[in-house]
């Protein structure tokens, strides 16, 4: 099935009752690729994973998941993706062996299948050692990591993580990535929900902003820093209490500036020049910094309340 | 139910039959690890219920004279026990049909974690409900036991009592779980129901003594419950008392309930899961 999507959504839209969490998306994510959702809480990034995964049935659009509709084939589509979903449902009384291995079983794997399952995805998750722990005595760290490799147990296609690596530590979260970039090198397709823009960028091909329930952006990492930001940023730091300068202080100056609590951000191709002009200007500061604009930047734009000058 | 070939160790979907047979081993890894609890207390249980009602009161009734006349000749433990029998199934049911259901959307969530594999909201309620059965007769078996050894079995029949028992508890149990798929929080809901359906039912629905011993505008009640349905079954069985037409209608009966649960649980399951 080369070439044809493994993910591809026209419409696709999702309604509790009066709320529309997801209202009309358009997806279509090519195999081996690896998709980000990004968006503020309650952008329905879940509520549209959770459609693709099967579970949650759509409200209307079109959606095809492996070339099949979830509707009739949703065992079928279950039974060769992975999914990792925002909130671990291990099962908290078996042991982390035994829920791999039960885990296995709902896929019609063999008994000894799973058994030799388990322990190569124990060595992955790095639990070898906990085996044979009940899952209520593990750390949230240790969970989310078993939830994760609780996920690859058939040997998916298509995996899909919500927030994978919310309450790893950085070794763990280092960890993952290699992991999926192994896994992306064996052509596993991934879609991925994530607040770490960092982890976007390191590891998504191509992503979608949501906001509201629908997209607002659609490109990769550098296309979208290239189409909605500036070269440099510019940070100005000041003190909570501190007097601040309003938007005014700086027009002209920068092409774009946004306000954060703590913060000034000023977009320009030129940071240093900024800077000068700013200090030149008698703005003092707390402290600044100047670097290059991230995924981080067009978040805030597209999602935050955006000071054009 | 389609299957799907996939790369050597993928998953596949399993045929009804199988599905319902992993979600019973989860359910049976699980168990393992405490059965000697609940092994205790199957012990115990049976024969507490055995030593009082059977033995102790029964040798008040026995003394009484009258008795016989209601249990047809035969000592009141003889009578007793296969009531017991169907009595145990029903009071299983209401304890695995209630919490462990709610903990499975809530609690624990395993309900959840399954509905993310191949398996169907329909297959995950299925299977937990022919586990909930499957745990009812290990336990009538022990109870079988227990009243062979107190000397309250007169034949074969018995083992017919325990498979009547056990259908009669497992219709139970499939109302139950629908009931209990459906309560999104805890506190009233459940402890009303222990109340106010498993033990009156328990009481009056012919264990004890027979249901025309009650007051005439109750008896309709006591003949609505699965648990006179399933005592009847259970009792003529073991007894040899029940004819060929009373023993259809029984079955027909249970069977019809057991039906119209499945039908409702799975139904119940798929919108609490599939949402
Ligand atoms: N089961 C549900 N019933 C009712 N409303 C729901 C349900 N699930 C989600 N919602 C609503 O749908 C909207 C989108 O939620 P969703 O979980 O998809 O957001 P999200 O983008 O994943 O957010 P987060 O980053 O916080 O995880 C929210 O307003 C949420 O309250
Ligand atoms: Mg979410």
């Amino acid at each position: 099935m080369t070439g044809a999507a493994m993910v591809r959504a026209t419409g696709l839209t999702k309604r509790f009752g009066g709320l529309e969490a997801v209202r009309g998306i358009e997806l279509d994510v090519a195999p081996g690729e690896v998709f980000g959702f990004l968006g503020p809480n309650g952008a329905g990034k879940s509520s549209a994973m959770r459609m693709i995964a099967c579970v949650s049935p759509r409200s209307s659009g079109s959606l095809r998941v492996l070339g099949l509709d979830p509707d009739v084939d949703g065992p079928a589509i279950r039974a060769r993706i992975g999914v990792v979903p925002q909130q671990d449902n291990l099962d908290a009384e078996l042991s982390v062996r035994q829920n791999l291995e039960v885990y296995g079983r709902y896929f019609g794997l063999s008994r000894a299948r799973v058994r030799r399952r388990a322990a190569e995805l124990l060595e992955f998750a790095q639990l070898t050692d906990r085996a044979e722990s009940p899952v209520e005595q593990l750390s949230g760290g240790m969970k989310r990591r078993l939830t994760i490799a609780r996920s690859l147990v058939n040997d998916p296609e298509l995996l899909l993580l919500d927030e994978p690596t919310t309450g790893l530590d950085p070794q763990a979260r280092h960890l993952l990535w290699d992991r999926l970039y192994r896994l992306k090198q064996r052509g596993v397709t991934q879609l991925i929900t994530t607040h770490y823009m960092d982890e976007a960028e390191q590891l998504c091909d191509r992503l979608v902003v949501m906001d509201g329930g629908v997209i607002s952006a659609e490109g990769s990492p550098g296309e979208l820093i290239a189409r909605y930001c500036t070269r440099e940023v510019v940070e100005l730091r000041f003190a909570p209490d501190a007097s601040r300068p309003g938007a005014e202080a700086f027009a002209g100056v920068a092409e774009r500036v946004e306000e954060l609590p703590d913060r000034w951000l000023l977009y320009a191709a030129d940071g240093e020049a900024v800077l000068g002009a700013v200090h030149r200007s008698g703005v003092r500061p707390r402290a600044s910094l100047v670097r290059r604009a991230t995924l981080e930047d067009v978040f805030l734009r597209l999602t935050g309340r955006s000071l054009a000058d | 139910m389609r299957t799907v070939t996939a790369p050597e160790g993928g998953g596949r979907v399993l045929p009804g039959w199988r599905a319902v047979l992993v979600v019973m081993e989860h359910f049976w890894i699980w168990y393992r690890r405490g059965w000697r609890a609940t092994v205790v207390s199957s012990v115990v249980q049976p024969l507490l219920f055995l030593l009082a009602f059977g033995v102790g009161f029964g040798s008040l009734v026995d003394a009484g004279g009258g008795a016989s006349q209601v249990t047809g000749g035969v000592s009141y433990l003889v009578y007793l026990a296969p009531g017991l029998l169907a009595m145990s199934a029903v009071q299983t049911a209401a304890f695995e049909s209630t919490y462990p259901v709610m903990s499975g959307f809530k609690w624990q969530q395993i309900y959840w974690g399954m509905a993310a594999s191949p398996l169907t909201p329909g297959q995950i309620a299925v299977g937990h409900l022919c586990w909930i059965s499957a745990r009812m007769l290990s336990a009538g078996a022990v109870y079988v036991l227990i009243i062979g050894l107190l000397g309250g079995v007169v034949g074969f029949g018995i083992v017919l009592s325990l498979l009547c028992a056990t259908l009669c508890g497992t219709a139970f149990a499939a109302l139950v779980m629908a009931f209990a798929s459906v309560v999104r929080n805890e506190g009233a809901a459940f402890s009303a129901f222990f109340r106010f359906v498993l033990i009156p039912m328990t009481l009056f629905a012919g264990t004890f003594f027979p249901v025309e011993r009650l007051p005439e505008w109750v008896r309709p009640i006591a003949w609505a419950t699965p648990l006179w349905h399933g005592t009847e079954l259970s009792r003529g069985a073991a007894l040899g008392t029940l004819g060929w037409w009373p023993a259809l209608g029984h079955l027909v009966y249970l069977v019809a309930l057991l039906a119209l649960g499945v039908g409702l649980v799975r139904r119940l399951f798929r919108r609490r899961l599939a949402i």
